[in-house]
């Protein structure tokens, strides 16, 4: 599959849509399709589309293979890679078609850029890579990684998020992501040497943790319990879906028998012979008809997917909020506390317990030197403090902003993409429709012979 | 009346001919009814029993001079018993009635009594089946609205069909049937048993014997017979799973929809898409539902008749084969007798003409069934396959009216960014 085709190929797709109602649909001008992510939603604001990776170069997953090697613990093993292509956006816009630049990346590597931009953009609900594993299986799908229909469907997982991340207004600048798409060898490296494992292992620490934070911003609460409900809904209507999948598989494929039973009888019947001969080839198309109509709806499941895992990603966001306002509140209490003691070391009244003020109270006085030199460590400390404060204020309050800027940004990508998946859905409901129409005609065209 | 006794000789395989006036193709030399005279020869029995094509169309089509229904079920409560009574009405301008029209009340039992005179008077026709007596899979219980429905359908297309056919149409016990008020007193008369009892007991006896060799026609109707009975009985089973697995899917399709609402609640713009969606679903449902109905109800109950035509046949077949055993028996003896040969020759010619016709009756009767099965086959399937498609018009129909209303909105959104 060359560059351009697997956007064209969705851009053919979008054209046909228009056809069908006849109306123009929300697609923009003919400069801006190339703009287009892969799920087919205009990228945000047009203005934006000059700043961007994604307005200045066209990025597509092309092909999927299988490799073979050695493994950290030194074991031979079987891994899938995934050849990225980027080309300039101006030479194709010049009609020019220069060949891709490309490398090889695995799912790991994936795994890895996103960790990077999770850990260096905590403000930003990042795009979620495709799944890791098959779940919501149903019967005849295949949960094996190695599976050609899972490889295919992650590869236009893979794609998907990296034109997602590439035409989001804030990531699409990082450095990690221009030297991902663009540099295979020592990449692994560059991103180690930025020590954002570091951050990382904090961070995943500080997720799994449970920490009262006395006055979150209430914004960011919902938010995580929209988060929180969001997966559960999800999950739930994903796996209703395979269910319904599974059976109606079984009801197709049960077809399949009127065909051979027909064509066994007809064999002994000399007028019915034909009608029920002809009859029984379309009951085996019909139970033939159910792989595509699966295989398709599979997509459908997939952008439901996005967002079960994107609901993951907003929560963490709004967890870091959690964890900025508790750190904040912890750094307050701290300058509070070493106020106070201040206070009490100046003007000599207890005011809270402290061994120091016990043994006072037993063994006497401390000397006033002693005295003198505690009180200047502690306005030390309190000007730390205080520093520390201000910075975790900051800290705090750019995160609710720019935090807040992306969580909208997201609801309003999500309300837009979520519908176009439903619509996709009723399409792809109405074409196993006519199909059903077709054969059941034919087939009573058959009986009608008979 | 003479003609419901079955003494056990020749007569009791004649066919009931007192109202052969109006079978115009029959040879009107037969005069069997008293049972006494001798049978004409062969093969103007033979012309009696050849049923054309022609006569299948004019049974069928603007001809038709007898109207039957079986309706109204009703429960009926005795000490001993509750059973079921079923209104047979009778509407007929035939000549033989003295009224046009009849209204009285059967039981099942009563149709099996009707039957099985029908099959004794006409061994080797072939009479249409009566829904079984229980329901084996016991998914139905005996009382169930289900349960009496189909089987009520079942005694009205049994009905209708004894009266589509040529010779049993005209049967006195079907005359009956349809008319007395009390059935029990005309039931009582039947010496049916004893005959029974003979043609099991000859039957047997020539089953040791086997049969020398069966004409080439009816090993082929034999070997026909086995394969139908297989393909159907197959084809049956197919539908069942049909069903089952049809029912399994509007299961999981009910949850299914309310996952939709659900998440509904969360959301904003996103509600009444994803309620749209789940409303959507739930027509389909019903959709799903009524084309379950229409399998169970429609094609179902015909193909388990013609799985039980399949069991009807192969004793049709086996009644045949023993009354050609029984002649050639007797011949045999014949052969090997040294003295009062007349009189066992005259039996033996009997024996003769009553193969003759009873191969006669199947023959012409094999091809009224055969069309017969062709025509209720045929329309099963064609009403099956039009289901269908009106399933998939309706759910298509649903799911482009949604389509309709989510494609409004992006339209207004055009406008009012061009606007802003």
């Amino acid at each position: 599959m060359t560059l351009c085709a697997c956007v064209l190929a969705h851009q053919t797709h979008q054209e046909e849509k228009m056809s069908e109602d006849g109306r123009e649909e929300l697609v923009g001008t003919d400069d801006d399709s190339e703009n287009m992510a892969v799920d087919g939603s205009l990228n945000n604001t047009m203005v934006e589309e000059g700043c961007t990776l994604l307005g200045r170069m066209e990025i597509c997953v092309a092909e999927a293979e299988k490799r073979s090697g050695k493994n950290a613990v030194n074991m031979q093993e079987t891994f899938t890679v995934y050849l990225i292509e980027t080309r300039p956006m101006d030479a194709v816009a010049d009609g020019r078609n220069p060949a891709p630049d490309s490398l090889w990346r695995r799912y790991s590597e994936f795994e890895l850029l996103r960790n990077y931009l999770i850990v260096t953009y905590p403000y930003i609900v990042v795009p979620p890579l495709p799944e890791k594993r098959a779940e919501f299986v149903w019967h005849k799908l295949s949960a094996d990684n190695m599976d050609p229909d899972f490889v295919e469907r992650r590869r236009v997982g893979l794609e998907n998020f990296l034109l997602r991340v590439a035409s989001h207004p804030v990531l699409s600048n990082d450095k990690i992501l221009y030297h991902f798409l663009t540099e295979e060898q020592g990449w692994k490296e560059v991103v180690y040497e930025t020590g954002f494992q570091a951050k990382a292992d904090s961070w995943l620490r500080a997720l799994s943790a449970t920490f009262r934070v006395r006055n979150p911003d209430k914004r960011f609460m919902e938010m995580k319990q929209y988060s929180d409900e969001l997966q559960s809904h999800a999950s739930q209507l994903l796996r209703a879906r395979a269910k319904v999948a599974d059976r109606l598989y079984g009801v197709y494929k049960v077809h399949g028998n009127y065909g051979r039973v027909f064509s066994e009888w007809s064999a002994i019947e000399r007028e019915m012979g034909d009608g029920l001969q002809s009859a029984g080839h379309h009951m085996d198309a019909y139970a033939a008809s159910i792989d595509d109509i699966l295989e398709e709806e599979e997509h459908y499941a997939d952008q439901l997917k996005e967002y079960l895992f994107y609901a993951e990603a907003l929560r963490a966001v709004c967890r870091k909020h959690e964890l900025t306002q508790f750190e904040l509140e912890m750094a307050s209490q701290d300058l509070i506390s070493k106020k106070q003691q201040r206070e009490e070391l100046a003007t000599g009244i207890v005011r809270t317990f402290s061994f120091k003020g016990m043994t006072n109270k037993l063994f006497g006085q401390e000397a006033p030197e002693q005295r003198e030199a505690r009180l200047k460590l502690l306005e030390e400390l309190i000007v730390e403090g205080e520093e520390a404060v201000k910075e975790k204020t900051v800290e705090c309050e750019e995160h609710v902003e720019r935090a807040w800027v992306d969580m909208q940004r997201f609801k309003e990508q999500k309300d837009k993409d979520l519908r176009e998946a439903l619509i996709n859905f009723a399409v792809m409901q109405i074409s196993m429709c006519k199909k059903g129409i077709q054969v059941w005609s034919n087939a009573k065209e058959c009986f009608l012979k008979m | 009346m003479s003609e419901h006794t079955v003494p056990a000789d020749l007569s009791g395989h004649m066919l009931d001919l007192d109202e052969d006036e109006d079978l115009e193709v029959f040879s009107k030399s037969t005069s069997l009814a008293d049972g006494s005279s001798m049978p004409n020869s062969p093969s103007s029995m033979v012309n009696q029993y050849r049923l054309e094509e022609d006569d299948e169309e004019q049974q069928n089509g603007n001809t038709k001079d007898i109207f039957i229904t079986v309706d109204n079920p009703e429960s009926h409560v005795t000490a001993i018993e509750t059973f079921i009574m079923y209104r047979v009405l009778t509407k007929t301008t035939r000549s033989e009635f003295d009224s046009c029209e009849y209204e009285v009340h059967r039981r099942y039992q009563d149709f099996l009594w009707l039957r099985s005179k029908l099959e004794e008077n006409y061994p080797t026709l072939i009479i249409h089946p009566l829904p079984e007596k229980f329901v084996m899979k016991g998914m139905v219980e005996r009382f169930s609205n289900d349960f009496i429905e189909t089987r009520r359908k079942a005694l009205h297309r049994f009905l209708n069909k004894i009266s589509e056919h040529p010779i049993l149409s005209y049967n006195q016990h079907f005359k009956v049937f349809l008319t007395a008020q009390e059935l029990a007193p005309h039931r009582k008369q039947s010496a049916g048993f004893l005959s029974r009892m003979g043609e099991t007991v000859r039957a047997v006896a020539n089953s040791v014997r086997g049969l020398s060799s069966r004409p080439e026609e009816f090993t082929l109707m034999q070997e026909y017979l086995e394969n139908f009975s297989n393909k159907i009985c197959s084809v049956n089973k197919v539908t069942q799973r049909v069903i089952k697995e049809q029912r399994e899917y509007l299961d999981e399709l009910k949850q299914y929809s309310p996952t939709y609402v659900q998440w509904a609640g969360l959301e904003g713009e996103l509600a009444e898409p994803l309620k749209d969606v789940a409303s959507c679903v739930e027509r389909c449902s019903k959709e799903t539902e009524e084309q379950i109905q229409h399998l169970s109800q429609v094609l179902l109950p015909i193909l388990h008749e013609y799985v039980l035509c399949g069991e009807t046949l192969k004793a049709v077949m086996r009644r045949r084969d023993n009354i050609q055993a029984e002649f050639e028996a007797k011949n045999e003896t014949l052969a090997s007798k040294k003295a009062d040969k007349e009189a066992m020759q005259v039996e033996v010619d009997g024996l003769a003409d009553r193969v003759e016709m009873a191969n006669n009756a199947l023959k012409g009767d094999w091809s009224h069934w055969q069309n017969s099965m062709r025509t209720d086959l045929k329309s099963a399937f064609i009403s099956t396959a039009e289901k269908n498609v009106e399933y998939y018009e309706k759910c298509l129909a649903v799911w482009e009216l949604f389509l309709l209303s989510q494609r409004v909105e992006p339209r207004k959104e055009l406008d009012e960014e061009d606007v802003s």
